[in-house]
Formats: C-alpha cells, structure tokens, sequence
C-alpha cells in the first residue's frame, strides 16, 4: 500500500502539492479536465484497470486450478461477492474522500457504531411497530451524521482529516461500546433478516445493493458536477478554489457521503451476521483504504476510480475464499496477501507508465 | 449555477431528512437487561458456606483487566465487581479496562503507591508485559493474584488461575470423537481465534492431540478473529471449501453468532457444531434444539472473580477451607466442561451474554 505513495507523488505531485501562486487556475482547471476525460476509459485509467483485471484473473486462475469445481461454483462465486459487498460499499466511500484529497480512517467504527443504533431494543420495538425500514434509517442517518462531522472538523476546524477521522474512529467505536454495553444485538425483525439475508433473482440481496451503490457512484464521480469537483479539490484545492467552487462545503458533502455508505454498509452487515455489535467493521477501514489504493486511486487526491475500487475489493475478497478453499493457514494468507498488494501497485505501475506518460 | 443550487438544496432536504431520523433514533437506548443480576454465581458459591464467608477485616483489592471488548471479557469484570459486592469486607478498585500494556502498568503502579491495597487482581493484556511490575507490587509485600494470562516469571504473582484453552481443545475433541467414532471419512472442520494469540494455539493443540486418539484429524481449519463479522466470514468460505461436513468446533461463542449466520445462510445442516467458552446464547440454543449447535466446552469467566475472592484471602491471611492446606495454592486451574442438553441447565444461568 504504502509502495503506492512515493509513485503517486512522482505522476500527481505536480499538480498537487506545488504552491498555490505559481499556478494559474486556467491550466489546473484543464488539468482537472483531463482527467475527466482519461477516467472516461482513455490512456492511463485503461492501463492501470488492465493491470487489475490481470493480477483479478490471475488469482481466479489460482483459485481454478488449486480448487476445481469448488472455485467456480455458482454457491462459491456468490460466496465471494457476498462478501465483498460490505468492503465494498465502505470503500466506494472512501474513494471519494481519497480523491478529495481526504482520507477516512472512522468507517470501520463509523459501520459499528450504526449497527449498533440500528438493533437497540428501543430501535427494533419502533421497527417492529411501524417497519424495519426504520433499522435502515437510523444506520444510514448515524452513519451520515458521523460523517457530517467528520467533514466539519476538516473543513471548518482545519484539522487534518487524518486526526479528525482518527478521533471519530475512537469515538464513535466507544459511543457504540457505550449504547450497546458491549453486548452483541441479535436482530429479531425476521422480516429485516428475510430481506437483506435473502435472494433476489438467485443473488444475495446485498450484492444487488452492491452493484447499485457502485453505478450510482460511478455515475456521481465521472459525470456530475459533484463528481468533477471532488476530483478537483483533491487534485489542486487552491486551483478548485479560484475556479470558484467552495471547497469546505464540498468536503462536507464527501465526508458524509462517506459516512452514509458506511451506514447503507453497517445494515448490510446486520443483515449477513444477524446482529450489531461495536466490533463490526474493525480494522475494516485499513481494508477498504487498500482496496481503494490497489485499485488505482490516488492515495494523496486528484485521481479516483471505483470500477478499480470495486476490483480491489474483488482481489481480496477472492484471494481469501482461495486461500481457505485450500486450507491454507492465516500466516500463510497474511504474507501473501501482503505481497499481492504490492505486485498488484506494481503492474498497475507497469502499465500505467506505458499507458500516461504525459 | 441553478441547477447546482436545487441540487445543493436537494442534499440540505435530504440531510435534513436523515437528521431528524438520527434525532428520531437517538430517543433510543437499551432498556436494561432485566435478568442480569444472577450470574455472578457468588450467591450460590457463597452458600455452600464455610467459615472464610464470615465478615473479616476489610480489604481494599486493586482490579486490571482488559477493556472489556467483547462479551466474555466484559463478564469477566462484571462478574469479579458483583463477588466484590457479596462480601461486606472487601472494597474493590476497578482500574477502567484497557488494551494499552503502558496503561495498564501504570495502574498497577498506582495500586502499588496506594497505601490502602492490600492486594491486586490484574488480569493482563499481555502476560508477559506486566511481569515485570507485578514483581515491583510483590517485592513491595502486596500480594498479586495473576488470572487467566500468565506471567512470564512464577514469581510475579502469589497465586495464579487459569482457565484451560488446552483442555477446552481436548474436552471440544474428545466430544467430537464420541459423536463421530471411528468413521475415517469423517470430515471435521475447526474455526479459531486470532491465530498469533497462545491461547488459539493451544485450544487447537488440544483439539487435534483429542481428535487424533481416536484416528480423527481436522480436515479443514479457518479463523475468525474472535468478532462476529470475522465468523461470518470465516465460516462462509469454510462452507464452500468443504461441501460434506461432519463436525464443527468454534473456537469461540463471542463469533459463534456470525457462524450460525453464515451456516443458516447456506442452508446447511448436516454436520453439528460445537462451541467454545459457553456464551448464554449459545447455550440457549443448545437447550432449544433447534439449530446445529449440539455443545458447548467452557471456558469460565468467573476466574476473575474466584481472583477476588483468592485476593480477599490471601489479605485476610486464611486458607481455603476446602484444601488442607494452610497456605493457599499457587495455581489453579479450572476445568473445561462440555455443556450438551443434558447439563445445560446447570451452566446457563452462569454463563455470558455475548
């Protein structure tokens, strides 16, 4: 992961961290504007997903001959993407605070704390009264709402959304500590439980959530406002700002777009475990931040993909189901997986020097 | 410009919306358990009687133990405050639970600086790393009562308890080869804890040495990380990797939850499961009948409490009545039953909710 920032600071430094005077806004808003076009499919953003979609089959390719018939199973396939629709939706968020230049390390608590709001006794005897969809409601508001915060302190208080995240990532893991008294909370809603634990057309609900959540923000990044902005401020925030956009609004808005996905995440997770707890979502964020960087975002802003994101998430999720359907030990997966993120930055390297080289 | 401002507009209404119903929910909180009283087992324990139970001199005991993150290490502290209550001599300072070794060092210094303890109870994060102020609190003439995680030197502590993840493993195995026999198709699948931890390895050391005196072996192994999620998805890979599956032991109850849900997701029922450390739920469901969960092997959290009561002895310079000795043991070490539908009863009013 890490191998990524020095790489990332030699192609986007330029842009990204020269002072603000010497650079006049028309060129970075030029700059900005082809980016927009490159994650459109042009040069670089090709090269770099062909690495990923490589190192992804490649795994699969593992996964096929190690295991057989096991691995590409229809139940096995489905086990995979169940399990990365959680990571996934959480990291879909977090691409877009990584490419406002940001970065959210309180998600993984963020989806706990949520999970637990959403399964008080007081929470499911209102859903019980009225509907679960109250559940779905109250995650994604706390959810939002820890994000609204989060976006405040950076934006407002200054703080560098590395602390300020930090500090949300504590609190919020203690706020749920605290509201569930450290109990697991089984959810009884059997109708909440039929739904996000069921099928739609032979695939898991969640997974369908997953791939909606995925459209939609490919669709934010690549062709709103909302998404050239972000892509802006994370690129060249002193640019973005003679250019006329409010940049602590607008990190505002990501922040809590961050927030909101790990609340849609935290009732996800309810549905998979049956329950909330203030230990969902631990160390997910570090997860999902890998996820994001392997999949080809720009760790320190200005570049963002979630088809690579939502690959990333795939690489891992697939290398785990791999590594057990082969009875492999934990420290055996650990050192690998390790190593896969770091092949993984490298080929995309490889084939983004090719590919850019602007 | 417009068009931005209503949808600028749109996201206000929309946060708005989501506001209010975080505003809505935060009228909620859990309404206290109601049966939670009861399970410090002091009440029982301490009827047995004996003259150690008559009001002594008053003890001031020191209390460290990790935080309390996850159901079983919650109890652990919960447990040892209400045995604190059942005795009109002891007054109890509980440190607040920590992960951080240097906090909890301090603390145990802090106790030491306290002329008024008479002895500590320090459940420790990491063994190894409160050793050595535990020795300071010993050389300083203050008793230290070690439970659950051993120091690394015998002579940190006064007296030390134990649970038995080796013996979990064994008690876990042993029920498993009853069940299964001699059938060397047998497939038995094992899902641990956090595998650099000691303890997991021992649990597993266990499980296999049990299993492989009666020709077993575990054919396929996973870990979660002691977390609900981490059983869940531990467990759904587990699942596809092994299609035909005759026996399951969890390592741990705490992650019990995400692995019923993983197995009923799949909609599997062929095998049957068997837990570890003995959660009320799972229990709950041993007594019910209605899933794969057929038993559970304990793994008590009343240690911190027996800690207690030990500490409160060893201040009051009395033995345990029960034992002829006149000194009290150096080490204890607890059993781990199996809990199965036909002792569940015994054990589910003791046992912790996860």
């Amino acid at each position: 992961m890490n191998d990524n920032a020095p790489a990332g600071v030699a192609a986007g430094g330029g842009a990204a961290s020269s002072p603000p005077g010497d650079q006049a806004p028309a060129p970075a808003g030029g700059s900005a504007g082809r980016r927009f076009l490159k994650s459109l499919g042009g040069g670089g953003g090709r090269g770099r997903m062909l690495g990923l979609i490589v190192a992804l089959i490649l795994i699969c390719l593992v996964g096929a001959i190690t295991a057989g018939d096991r691995f590409v199973d229809t139940a096995n396939v489905l086990t995979i993407l169940r399990a990365a629709a959680v990571l996934g939706v959480v990291s879909i968020g977090v691409t877009f605070v990584i490419t406002a230049g940001g970065i959210d390390l309180s998600v993984g608590s963020v989806l706990g704390l949520a999970s637990v709001w959403a399964t008080t006794l007081a929470t499911q005897r209102m859903a019980e009264d009225t509907h679960w969809l109250v559940m779905v409601f109250t995650a994604a508001a706390v959810g939002t709402a820890a994000g609204l915060v989060n976006g405040l302190i950076v934006a407002y208080g200054k703080v560098v959304s590395f602390i300020a995240t930090l500090a949300m990532l504590i609190a919020a893991r203690g706020l749920a500590e605290i509201i569930s008294g450290r109990r697991t909370q089984l959810v009884t809603d059997s109708g909440f439980e039929g739904f996000f634990d069921g099928n739609f057309l032979g695939v898991p609900t969640i997974v369908w959530i997953f791939a909606i959540v995925a459209a939609i923000a490919w669709v934010l990044l690549n062709r709103t406002t909302f998404g050239r902005r972000t892509v802006a401020v994370g690129g060249n925030a002193e640019a973005a700002r003679l250019a006329g956009i409010n940049i602590k609004r607008h990190l505002v808005y990501v922040f809590a777009l961050s927030g909101f996905t790990a609340g849609i995440a935290a009732v996800m997770m309810m549905g998979r475990t049956g329950a909330g707890t203030s230990t969902h979502g631990m160390l997910l964020e570090l997860d999902a931040i890998a996820a994001v960087v392997v999949g080809g975002t720009l760790l320190i802003g200005g570049r963002g993909t979630i088809i690579g994101t939502v690959i990333g998430v795939l690489i891992f999720t697939t290398l785990e189901n791999v590594f057990v359907l082969n009875n492999l030990s934990t420290s055996v997966q650990a050192l690998v997986q390790g190593g896969i993120i770091v092949v993984a930055v490298l080929l995309q390297q490889r084939f983004a020097v090719r590919g850019t080289s602007p | 410009m417009t068009e931005s401002t209503t949808w600028r507009r749109g996201v206000t209404a929309s946060l708005a919306v989501l506001a209010s119903a975080a505003i809505l929910a935060s009228c909620t909180s859990n309404a206290p358990e109601e049966s939670e009283g009861d399970d410090g087992g002091g009440g029982d324990a301490a009827a047995a009687g004996s003259s150690n139970d008559e009001i002594g001199d008053t003890v001031t005991i020191g209390f460290s133990a990790p935080a309390a993150d996850h159901g079983w290490m919650g109890a652990m502290t919960t447990l040892a405050q209400a045995e604190a209550d059942e005795y009109e001599d002891i007054e109890l300072l509980v440190a607040e639970g920590t992960n951080d070794v240097s906090l909890q060092i301090s603390q145990i210094e802090t106790f030491i600086n306290n002329d008024e303890i008479d002895a500590i109870v320090v459940v420790p994060f990491d063994g190894a790393a409160l050793t050595g102020v535990a020795l300071e609190a010993m050389e300083a003439g203050i008793p230290v009562v070690n439970v659950d995680r051993e120091f690394s030197d015998p002579n940190a502590s006064r007296s030390t308890i134990l649970g038995d993840n080796y013996g979990m493993g064994v008690s876990a195995g042993e029920y498993i080869c009853e069940q299964v026999g001699d059938d060397s198709e047998a497939v038995i699948a094992e899902i641990a804890g956090i595998d650099s931890l000691p303890l997991t390895q021992d649990r597993s050391q266990g499980f296999e040495d049990a299993l492989s005196d009666c020709g077993q072996e575990v054919d396929n192994r996973v870990a979660g990380d002691f977390t609900v999620q981490g059983g869940e998805q531990a467990t759904s890979n587990l699942l596809q990797a092994a299609p035909e599956i005759d026996a399951i032991w969890n390592h741990d109850d705490d992650q019990g939850v995400g692995v019923l849900s993983a197995i009923e997701n799949a909609g599997r029922d062929e095998f049957f499961l068997v837990g570890g450390a003995g959660s009320a739920n799972m229990m709950r469901h041993i007594q019910e009948g209605d899933s794969v969960v057929e038993a559970t092997v304990l793994y008590p959290a009343s240690q911190a409490a027996d800690g207690v009561r030990i500490a409160r002895l060893l201040a009051q310079d009395k033995a345990m009545s029960d034992l002829v000795e006149n000194e009290i043991p150096r080490l204890i070490q607890l059993y781990a039953p199996v809990v199965t539908g036909d002792n569940v009863d015994e054990y589910i009013d003791s046992a912790f909710e996860s």
